[in-house]
């Protein structure tokens, strides 16, 4: 009796890892990371543009309110480009606009300010752009949608109408 | 037309395959006709294998569009020695390659197993053949290297550039003469199953074909892994990457065998063990074939993807090994007159130990393999499985492998006492003191790296003195071990003191820490055959104040588009100095890694080294006076 139970043991394993593996064949192998629609936002610690003091995030990103985290530089062309919308949603009351001096010399940036009227309701300076490797961004300009403390839309490049007008309807 | 002579040759392969399995079955017990007729089939087939693959060999030198494989693989500016490695490149032409191999062993197995029995003879004939037929129909059917396009392109796809690499081109037939050797094997031990043929004299015989296959493998994964360290430019050498534990698997199987089989060969005992491992070595060879060329496992290497070919495989595998699994407990008689003189202390048991840990560590090898394959299967969970594992489960159990190795060969056959027990213990002692005081200084887990690092010490000390006295002449064995112990070290002491510098660099601009100092110099282009290089300069001070220029180069490649990075590496025997420079998209800095890394050429030497045991034991005549 002994006898016969190991063969019939290995024959069944045998047939099993067939099996797993004939199964395995079909599935696809290519592995798509899972997106999640909400990220909560980074924690940092960053200096006040004009005063440069010392911020930190979670006194930027308070309570329930809308936040458009945007990421700019005076020498980004587009950033000029996408200044009127931005400057538009200023005007709003129920979102508050954060910019993000990215690499970039104060001066240039206070006269870019200057000349084009400042946003913003807040600025941080990121000096070394360690702090946008931790929004995750790819460049300049970018822009980042936040409520409760969650990325709820991220925009890459600057924005348009068609953005824009999005923002509006989310944010009403 | 060389597409089409080689084509029809494989056809003319397939049919002298059925051939000599028919003559096989006929003249079985008639075997006056194996070494005149069916021989000279063989020599044909092999002949047939040999017109297809320099069919295939010159088409790619000519630049042959007009056959598909040549057209994805080559590009009429590869330099000429790309364009013939880039012949076994490709799955289409490394199939072929297997298949010569094939043809190749077992036509000299027969020239050289004449003092065998001719039914056992005839018996592996039949089963090599069964194994040859199954490449053929696999190669015609699913991976015909030899498909016509219509109309002929201009111009190819070109070869990858990270596979246009001296080590590369030679890795995959080195590694194929490794594990097309093990069919033979396989083959060899079905075949003395049948006839009843295990016997001290088989054991000698198939212990030639154990040890070429064993120098190959471990030559190929060398190879493979110097290329990974030059080419990648990750600055490691193994990566527990599944394609490479694909290869590591049969090694260990590889390795217990070789034990195995010398022990046959003096004692006639462990029979069963070496009949397992010969199935198992090639089983794991041809499933290691499968879990690469059917893209079940999510890698960095990319091979081409094709489930009808998984399948085919898949299936092919599976009736081999029903096929042996059938064979094996129909035929096979255990052993039960020598079960009773193992004892506690002597090499049969020291050996059996051996075994059991290279069991264990070929287990968790595949078990990190193939269980992400089953999780994925039974409850759709994607996970991967990475180098942690393998090195937690993997380097605790070295340290009593490693002592084994070191005491073992000291025994006698049958039973024994440990002699000079002095210097066992003394050179211990030795061993642990180095250790403390190497470890003392680190930041890390002083009690387990110390004992890992005195178990491999140990082994050291113990087979450098075997080698001035006089008492064991087991050059080829010693000699293995000792470099075995070199491996380890290196290896570990590569891991212990390897630093790492990854920064962000403008040209004129300067690193410093306080161990180092990295200041990039200047950057020049350089237009080569069929890429652009851009090399950069770097110098490099260290704390001691000498300075090194640093040369890494950025690749891009025209056909295909695709940059690579190649490292620089200062090499010398104490220590490598290794850098790599990327580029960063739409910035004016350089990505630099400087990375030193001690020890590292002697994970080669040592490598060479156990090759050269090998190849000691294949020469002499006779194992153990």
């Amino acid at each position: 009796m002994k006898a016969k139970i190991f063969p019939i043991f290995l024959i069944i394993t045998f047939s099993i890892i067939f099996y797993i593996f004939y199964k395995g064949l079909q599935n696809s192998n290519i592995y798509t990371p899972e997106i999640k629609s909400e990220i909560k936002i980074p924690n940092f610690e960053a200096k006040e543009f004009f005063s440069k003091d010392n911020v930190n995030s979670d006194q930027i990103f308070i309570g329930s309110e809308y936040y458009l985290l945007n990421i700019w530089a005076s020498w980004c062309i587009p950033c000029k480009e996408e200044h009127k919308y931005l400057m538009n949603l200023s005007k709003k009351e129920n979102i508050k606009i954060i910019g993000q001096n990215y690499k970039d010399n104060f001066v240039n940036a206070k006269n870019f300010l200057t000349k084009l009227d400042n946003p913003y309701d807040l600025i941080f300076s990121d000096n070394d752009g360690t702090i946008a490797i931790e929004w995750g961004a790819y460049g300049v300009p970018e822009s980042f949608l936040i409520k409760n403390n969650q990325i709820i839309k991220k925009i890459i490049g600057p924005l348009n109408e068609k953005l824009f007008s999005e923002i509006k309807e989310l944010i009403q | 037309m060389s597409s089409l002579i080689g084509y029809y040759s494989l056809i003319f392969g397939v049919g002298i395959s059925i051939l000599v399995i028919f003559f096989s079955i006929k003249n079985f017990n008639d075997t006056q006709n194996l070494d005149t007729k069916i021989i000279s089939l063989v020599f044909l087939q092999l002949l047939f294998v040999i017109i297809s693959f320099s069919g295939l060999i010159l088409s790619f030198v000519n630049s042959d569009f007009s056959n598909e494989t040549v057209f994805n693989h080559s590009h009429t500016t590869k330099p000429l020695f790309y364009k013939i490695s880039g012949t076994w490149g490709n799955h289409e032409g490394s199939l072929l390659l297997w298949l010569l191999v094939l043809t190749l062993f077992i036509f000299v197995f027969l020239l050289k197993s004449k003092n065998q029995p001719n039914q056992y003879r005839i018996l592996t004939l039949l089963f090599q053949q069964i194994i040859i037929l199954g490449f053929f129909i696999f190669l015609i059917q699913t991976s015909n290297p030899f498909n016509h396009i219509f109309p002929v392109p201009k111009e190819g796809l070109g070869l990858n550039p990270i596979l246009q690499d001296p080590a590369l081109a030679i890795h995959p037939p080195i590694l194929y003469l490794g594990y097309v050797g093990t069919s033979i094997i396989f083959s060899s031990a079905l075949a003395a199953v049948c006839s009843n043929n295990i016997t001290k004299i088989w054991a000698s015989h198939i212990k030639k074909w154990v040890l070429v296959s064993w120098i190959f493998l471990t030559l190929g994964i060398l190879l493979g892994s110097i290329w990974a360290y030059y080419e990648l430019g990750w600055g490691g050498f193994w990566f527990w990457d599944p394609v490479e534990n694909v290869s590591l698997m049969p090694w260990f199987a590889l390795t217990t065998l070789l034990h195995c089989v010398l022990v046959l060969e003096k004692k006639l005992i462990l029979t069963s063990w070496v009949v397992v491992l010969s199935i198992a070595t090639f089983t794991l060879s041809m499933c290691g074939t499968f879990l690469v060329r059917s893209g079940i496992l999510n890698s960095v290497h990319t091979f081409a993807n094709d489930p009808e070919r998984g399948l085919y495989i898949l299936i092919f595998l599976f009736i081999l090994i029903f096929l042996s699994l059938f064979i094996f407990l129909i035929f096979h008689k255990s052993e039960n007159n020598n079960t009773k003189t193992f004892y506690l202390l002597s090499k049969e048991t020291s050996i059996l130990v051996n075994n059991w840990f290279m069991m264990y560590f070929l287990s968790v090898v595949l078990i990190g393999t193939i269980y992400p394959i089953f999780l994925e299967v039974i409850s759709f969970q994607k996970i991967s499985v990475g180098p942690p594992f393998f090195n937690k489960l993997i380097l605790p159990f070295l340290i009593p492998f490693m002592l084994a190795m070191a005491i073992g060969p000291k025994l006698k056959w049958i039973k024994s006492d440990v002699e000079d027990k002095t210097y066992l213990i003394l050179f211990f002692i030795v061993s642990l003191i180095l250790s403390i005081l190497i470890i003392r200084n680190l930041d890390i887990n002083f009690l387990y790296n110390t004992i890992l690092i005195t178990a491999a010490f140990y082994l050291f000390f113990i087979t450098l003195r075997d080698f001035f006295h006089a008492k064991y002449r087991n050059l080829s064995q010693i000699l293995a071990h000792f470099s075995f112990s070199i491996l380890i070290l290196s290896i570990l002491f590569n891991n212990i003191f390897s630093s790492e510098v990854i920064t962000n660099l403008k040209i004129n601009e300067t690193y410093q820490d306080q161990n180092l100092k990295i200041n990039f110099e200047s950057i020049k282009q350089e237009n080569k055959q069929n890429f652009k290089a851009i090399k950069g300069k770097f110098t490099v001070e260290d704390q001691s104040g000498s300075i090194e220029v640093m040369q890494p180069e950025l690749r891009i490649y025209n056909q295909p588009n695709i940059v690579t990075s190649e490292a620089d590496i200062k090499t010398n025997i104490f220590t490598d100095k290794f850098m790599t420079m990327n580029y960063v998209q739409n910035q004016d800095y350089f990505n630099i890694r400087y990375q030193v890394k001690p020890f590292m050429i002697w994970i080669w030497i040592s490598t060479i080294l156990l090759c050269f045991s090998g190849t000691l034991s294949f020469i002499r005549k006779k194992y153990e006076s």
